[in-house]
This record gives C-alpha cells, structure tokens and sequence, in this order.
C-alpha cells in the first residue's frame, strides 16, 4: 500500500491510504502536467501514429486539384475551404487515438480513480492531443495552401486560423471521443456526433483564411474563432469527464 | 401538504398510468385544433398577394420546424433531469422525443423544399434557416446513433443524455453562425423573403396549428414514453397487472 503503484498517478496511493485530504498529495495542476508529459511522451514514441493525420491532410488538399482543376487561379477560389475541410477532417481521425488505448488499458479508470478531478486531467489529454495533431496541422497548413495557390502574405492569416481552429476542434472532438469509448467500430458514428458540432469553427475558420487569402483583414472571425475556443475550454472537459465516468460505470 | 407528488414522478408504473389517462385529453384536442386550422388556412385564409396560394404550406411548415426545436429543447430538458437526479423515467422520456423530434425535422425540410421550389425556383437553397434545420436533423440522427450503439441501457440513457446537453448548448452558437455565414455568401439575385407580416385571417389558423402540433407532439410522446417504459420494466411484476387488465 504504501509504495507508489504507478509513479504518474501521485493521487492513487494518498486515495487509497484513506486520506482526508488526498489533494494534498498533488496539486491539480501538476497532475494535469504529468498527465501531459506522459501523454506526450507516449506519443513521441509512436511517430508513425503521428504523422498519419498530417499524411491524411496533405493527401485530402492534393484530391480538390485532381478533382477540381490544375489552374490556381481556380484553386484559390476554394483554398480555404479546402484547407478547412482537410483539417476538420484530419483532426477527426486523429481524435480516435485520444483515449482509446488509455481506456483499453485500464489508465483512464485509475485516472479517475486517482482523487484528482477529472475535469483537470481531461483537460490536459485535450492540451496533450492538440500539441500533437493541431499544432503540426497547423504548421503544415502553409505548404497545403501555398500549393493550392494562396499568395505567401497570406500565410500568417491561414496558420494562426487553424492553430486557434484547431484547438476548439480538439476540445469538440474530446468530448466525441469520450462519448463513442466502448463501442465498437466507433468511427462513423464520431464523425456523426462530431461534425455538426464543429460546423461553427469551420464556418469561422474557412471565413478567416478566405480573408486572409484575399488580402483583407481577418481578425473579426480570428476573434470569434478564438471565443469559441475558449468556450471549449472552460467546457469541453466537464462533458468529457462525465462521458469518461459513464463510461467506466 | 407534501413532495409525494414530486417524488411519484420518479416511479414508472405511476407515470405508466398517468400517461394512459393523459393521453386522450392531449390527442382529441390535437386533433380537433389541426382540422379546424387547416380549414381555416386552406380554406378561409385569402391567397398572399405575392405568393398566391403557395404561402399556405407554411401552416404545416412553419410549426413543424418550430416544434423540431422545442422537442430538442424538451429532450435536453428530460435529460439534463435525468442526469442530475438520476430518474429513470426522464431518461425514458428523452430517448421517446428523438424519434418525434427527427420526424418534425423532416417534415419541415422537406416542406420547406416543397415550398422553394415554386418560391425561389429551386428545390434546396443554402439558406440559413433550411441549413441550421439541415443540422438540426444530424443532432438528432447522432444522438439516436449514439444511444442505438451501446448495448448496456443504462451507460446508453446517461451517455446520450450528456450528449443531448452538449448539443443543445450548441445549437444556439450553429445557429448564429449559420446565419453568419449565410449573410456573407447569399447571392443577391435571391427573393429574399423576410419575416412574414401575417393578417389576421392568415394569422389564426397558424397559431391554432401551433398549439394543435404542440398537443400532438405531447400525445405521441405520452404514446412512446408508455412503449418505452413497458420495454424498460419488462421483468417488473407491476407489468403483468397492467398487461393483463
């Protein structure tokens, strides 16, 4: 009892040795750092599963000329719906890895068993899967764009789009993923829970990069992009914590 | 005076009965209220001096769209309830509105592209309020999906209870941005038609129909939430009595 079962999980052994206060073991905010760095660490480890979303995404962004048209001045007409459909969908199928191994392995029923709320580490698996999937899309987002034909002063404007997009789709997508746990070939039935949802951040996303492309400002829908981002943040992770206590019920 | 009341509506064989007894005082006023409105807008109500008698579709269209909403609203209701105080029968009342409000979906796309059709010349426009509805009709397949993939009845009526309240914090911000959206593509060589200024005679019946769906949609879910429960306590013994009566 008194040796710490898992080294990641400083809360699981104050809870189990009947504490009266087992947050005292840890603090919120340094579990959710562990749970990042394990996530992280994890990851780093498995690149092939990393880059698939970003294979996904430039193969996606290369089937619109194939299917629409060489020309560019033709491309850039729909550039930045393309971008945005590519990344939605890219993001999608990334979501599957969020918490599935950690619920086939038993990590997400110590988790919440861990006298941390769940909340706070939900919040760090999201952090963890945008760091990982977001943040590359978004900097591979130039390359798709520049070769469907948006001008390079453009760039910025498309790259903090689906930085900030990306993130809202993470925290959608979360709460998704945590719903579908347990169930078998769950990925059609993610992509139908999670794309009205996302609908919002693709319509502001895309108006973003549309501005951008067209040299005008972007910030009004970067704003509203970035609002609900934050909306995601302060409660995305609530819903995904309860669908991860139902889950494990 | 006490919460027995309250409390009742937690047992099924109580709301079983209750259901049974409701349900005519909903149905017959239901039926009578959309009888007496579709006279009146099909027959009484004059032609609309621009759309000619193409306009009276919206007396099926116009309350079907509106209760698709409100049969959202009551089942992110039921299930908020269900979650917080864990009653099994809002629960069973959430998972009865689904298939109504999906069907009250489809009603109103489909007559709002009946109705486009005539009006805009086309059959489907990407207009915001055909589009939010278009959304709407895939928040509910995705909650029916949802609840039909998991086996275990309990882990189904909770989970697609959180997921009934995520959507209906969503469905205000998809409907704003659709809007959005919208505004900034719309070709201007659209008929833009605005928020009907309805007369009197035009008026009534549209609000008869309202309240005649509103009846309707209360009956068929009293209907659904008996089948419902029947299918929930099917080892209970109170079951037999009721079967057997």
């Amino acid at each position: 009892m008194d040796e710490p079962r898992n080294p990641a999980l400083p809360g699981v052994e104050a809870a189990l040795g009947g504490a009266t206060a087992p947050h005292d073991a840890t603090s919120v905010l340094e579990a959710a750092r562990l749970v990042l760095e394990r996530d992280m660490t994890l990851a780093l480890r498995r690149r092939g599963q990393l880059v698939q979303p970003l294979a996904f995404f430039a193969i996606v962004t290369m089937l619109f000329p194939l299917a629409i048209s060489p020309e560019l001045a033709r491309l850039r007409e729909v550039a930045a719906g393309v971008l945005w459909v590519a990344a939605l969908l890219a993001s999608l199928l990334a979501l599957e890895f969020l918490f599935r191994d950690d619920a086939y392995d038993g990590t997400l029923e110590q988790y919440a068993l861990s006298g941390q709320p769940l909340t706070g580490l939900m919040f760090a698996k999201t952090a963890a899967h945008w760091l990982l999937t977001g943040l590359p899309l978004a900097l591979m987002a130039p390359l798709a764009a520049l070769s469907l034909g948006a001008p390079s002063e453009s760039l910025p404007g498309i790259v903090a789009s689906v930085a900030v997009g990306t993130v809202a789709l993470s925290l959608i997508g979360s709460i998704g993923a945590a719903l579908t746990l347990g169930i078998r070939r769950s990925g059609v039935l993610l992509a139908l829970l999670t794309l009205p949802l996302s609908l919002p951040v693709l319509i502001f996303g895309a108006r973003a990069s549309e501005l951008a492309i067209h040299g005008e400002s972007y910030v009004a829908p970067l704003e509203l992009l970035a609002a609900l981002a934050v909306l995601g943040i302060t409660l995305a992770p609530l819903a995904s914590a309860a669908a991860v206590r139902i889950s494990l019920e | 005076m006490s919460w027995t009341w309250f409390h009742r509506l937690g047992s099924p064989p109580h709301i079983y009965r209750l259901a049974e007894q409701l349900t005519p005082w909903f149905a017959w006023p239901a039926a009578a209220l959309i009888l007496a409105a579709l006279y009146g807008g099909l027959v009484l109500a004059p032609p609309d001096y621009q759309q000619g008698d193409g306009f009276r579709i919206i007396y099926v269209h116009a309350p079907a769209a509106w209760m698709s909403l409100m049969v959202y609203t009551t089942m992110a209701v039921a299930a908020a309830v269900a979650l917080i105080w864990r009653m099994k029968v809002a629960h069973a009342v959430a998972a009865s509105c689904a298939p109504i409000g999906a069907s009250f979906t489809v009603a109103a796309l489909v007559t709002g592209s009946l109705w486009g059709e005539p009006m805009w010349g086309t059959w489907w426009e990407w207009d915001p309020r055909l589009t939010s509805e278009l959304i709407l009709l895939f928040l509910y397949l995705g909650y029916m999906g949802l609840r039909g993939a998991i086996e275990d009845p309990q882990r189904a009526d909770r989970t697609s209870a959180v997921l009934a309240v995520v959507g209906i914090v969503n469905v205000p911000i998809i409907h704003y941005s659709v809007t959005w959206w919208n505004s900034l593509h719309q070709a201007p060589s659209v008929m833009r038609l605005g928020k009907p200024q309805l007369s009197m005679p035009m008026l009534w019946p549209l609000l008869m129909m309202l309240l005649g769906f509103t009846l309707f949609f209360v009956a068929v879910l009293l209907v659904r939430l008996r089948g419902e429960i029947l299918v929930r306590e099917r080892s209970a013994s109170w079951i037999r009595e009721v079967v057997e009566t």
